[in-house]
């Protein structure tokens, strides 16, 4: 990947779109150090986190410390074969938070705020595997909220759901960027072109056009982009 | 070519599949029918000795009045201790090459011989024992010897069965703890160790079945054939209540027992070697057993893709033709997995 230089605003929605193959998911995976975890992993250049001016890539930095403030939701719903309760409970736990009152309390405003309160408030304690694909993302988009990060990165979240689930899962995101920041790749333009404020076109692990959503999708500058997002390549 | 040529063709390569069904049929028969007629010479010539006596008696000069219970209860104790030695090394040698070690061409090398020490014969795991455990070591002839003798013998097994189950989640699984920033101790306690419990614990069951009826290293290593006492006991009536000091007791073991009554002359011990040989089969054939029932709940309690599953029944649910009693028995299932994940994984 070279030559990728772009800002993920605060409260805002970012995405990222381009061919498979293209980057995107490495590119995402930088920002929460999940790169590490891949064999002949390679760092260069800089993400800085703000307020604090952090670099996420320097090797000073704990990729957990990094993992604890920029949470993650993949491709396919992930529940642990755990409880509903637990799934979302771990990231707390993870924190050393074992107090029963204040565990029941964040899980429940997480589960709220991912919108799967109403559902599931009466069976928190049911394996998380009972509930539809739909659901368990989510559980898992509650999960990662649980532990109230500053940026939550989405890898094509509603790539394994049906329709009806992916409008769901799209419109929690348009409420949740009232308090997260979001970076979403997705390989669905209308998905890019419905919820994200600013978009980013990536091309062979370069960024090819950064912009305001609107403009990329009705007057993008760089005929490339055009190209891909019409249709005719990718 | 024309049709009665093809037609020739496809008869003769008929001709050759009966063939060959004949002949596989035949070979599992002989397998099977021996292991039948084996086990069978062995019941009725054992069956009359397996009295509730014969489990509660010495070994004695006379066959009628020859027992097992020191054998048992060595064999016992022995799998015990084989149980405590092997179980912690064995899961943790699993992990750390599984989760931890590098992927490069040391571990390679180690994975490779780990799979290899499966294959080395155990009279020679028998002789290493004499010589470290027995005489470096001092422990003696005793039952901590032929316990850790024994570890050894199943180390291999227990850490290729671990390394599996971990294999077998999904890493899905690993990345959504990495994620909420859980260190890679955490997700193996938290996560990997409990969600593979099943696969190791069949892994350990049968190893330790292997490991019962071992017979060349415990001789190796000496022990005794003609024990006519019983171990000191683990429990004392005064404080600290539980003893270790069996552990570096002489004893003798089921295959041991078996061993020393069939080389009698006199045909009365053959019968007595005979319903020892019923109850080691039994023993193992219990654990298997036990194995594979552990093995199948697993399978079906934990599924991985669940996803797919749910899509599958909600659909099932609208379909109009779908069969009423289809969403209850899923449910019951369900339900009766969701105990027992439960009572499995909650510490």
């Amino acid at each position: 990947m070279k030559n990728i230089s772009l800002p993920v605003y605060n409260e805002k929605i970012t995405a990222l779109i381009g061919p498979s193959g293209c980057g995107k998911s490495t590119f995402l995976r930088c920002f929460n150090r999940m790169h590490d975890l891949y064999p002949d992993n390679r760092y260069g250049g800089e993400i800085r986190l703000f307020p604090d001016d952090v670099n996420l890539l320097s090797p000073d930095v704990d990729p957990i410390e990094v993992r604890m403030r920029v949470s993650m939701v993949f491709q396919k719903p992930n529940p642990f074969p755990k409880s509903i309760f637990e799934n979302a409970a771990y990231g707390l736990r993870v924190r050393g938070m074992n107090k029963k009152a204040e565990l029941e309390e964040k899980v429940e405003t997480a589960l709220i705020n991912a919108a799967l309160w109403n559902e599931v408030k009466d069976r928190l304690q049911e394996p998380a595997f009972n509930l539809s694909g739909g659901q368990q993302q989510r559980l898992c988009i509650a999960r990662a909220l649980a532990i109230e990060p500053e940026l939550v990165l989405f890898d094509e979240p509603t790539s394994a759901l049906d329709p009806i689930a992916t409008a769901s899962i799209e419109e929690l995101m348009l409420e949740l960027k009232e308090k997260v920041s979001i970076l979403i790749v997705t390989h669905n333009m209308q998905q890019a072109a419905r919820v994200s404020d600013y978009t980013a076109f990536l091309y062979l692990g370069e960024v090819i056009e950064y912009d305001e959503t609107k403009k990329i999708f009705t007057n993008p500058e760089k005929k490339q982009t055009e190209d891909y997002i019409t249709g005719r390549f990718g | 070519m024309n049709l009665p040529d093809t037609q020739s063709i496809i008869r003769r390569q008929r001709l050759y599949e009966q063939l060959f069904i004949i002949l596989g049929i035949v070979a599992l028969l002989v397998a099977l029918l021996t292991l039948l007629a084996l086990f069978t010479r062995l019941a009725i010539d054992g069956m009359p000795r397996l009295t509730p006596d014969f489990f509660t008696s010495f070994p004695s000069r006379f066959a009628e009045r020859a027992g097992i219970l020191s054998a048992w209860v060595g064999s016992f104790l022995v799998m015990f201790v084989t149980a405590c030695a092997a179980i912690p090394l064995g899961v943790s040698a699993g992990i750390y090459l599984e989760e931890y070690a590098p992927k490069n061409r040391w571990t390679a090398i180690i994975e490779i011989n780990v799979m290899n020490l499966a294959g080395i014969p155990s009279i020679v795991y028998g002789l290493l024992a004499l010589g470290l455990f027995v005489q470096i070591f001092g422990f003696g002839q005793s039952i901590l010897s032929a316990g850790l003798t024994l570890a050894l013998l199943i180390l291999p097994i227990i850490i290729v069965s671990t390394r599996e189950a971990l294999r077998g989640i999904p890493g899905g699984i690993r990345e959504a703890a990495y994620a909420l920033g859980a260190t890679r101790w955490q997700v193996v306690s938290d996560h990997l160790l409990p969600y593979s419990s099943g696969g190791v614990l069949t892994g350990v069951i049968i190893g330790l079945s292997r490991a019962i009826g071992e017979t060349a290293p415990i001789i190796t290593i000496g022990a005794l054939t003609f024990i006519a006492f019983l171990p000191t006991s683990p429990f004392m009536a005064e404080f600290p209540f539980i003893s270790f000091k069996w552990v570096l007791d002489p004893f003798t073991v089921m295959p041991i027992q078996m061993f020393n009554w069939t080389s009698r002359p006199e045909e009365a011990f053959q019968y007595n070697a005979a319903a020892a040989g019923v109850v080691l089969l039994a023993m193992t054939l219990l654990m298997n057993g036990i194995a594979i029932w552990l093995r199948y709940r697993i399978r079906k309690t934990i599924k991985w893709q669940a996803a797919p599953l749910q899509q599958r029944r909600q659909r099932n649910r609208s379909c109009p033709f779908h069969n009423p009693q289809q969403p209850h028995r899923n449910s019951k299932r369900k339900h009766a997995s969701s105990t027992f994940i439960t009572a499995l994984f909650m510490p």
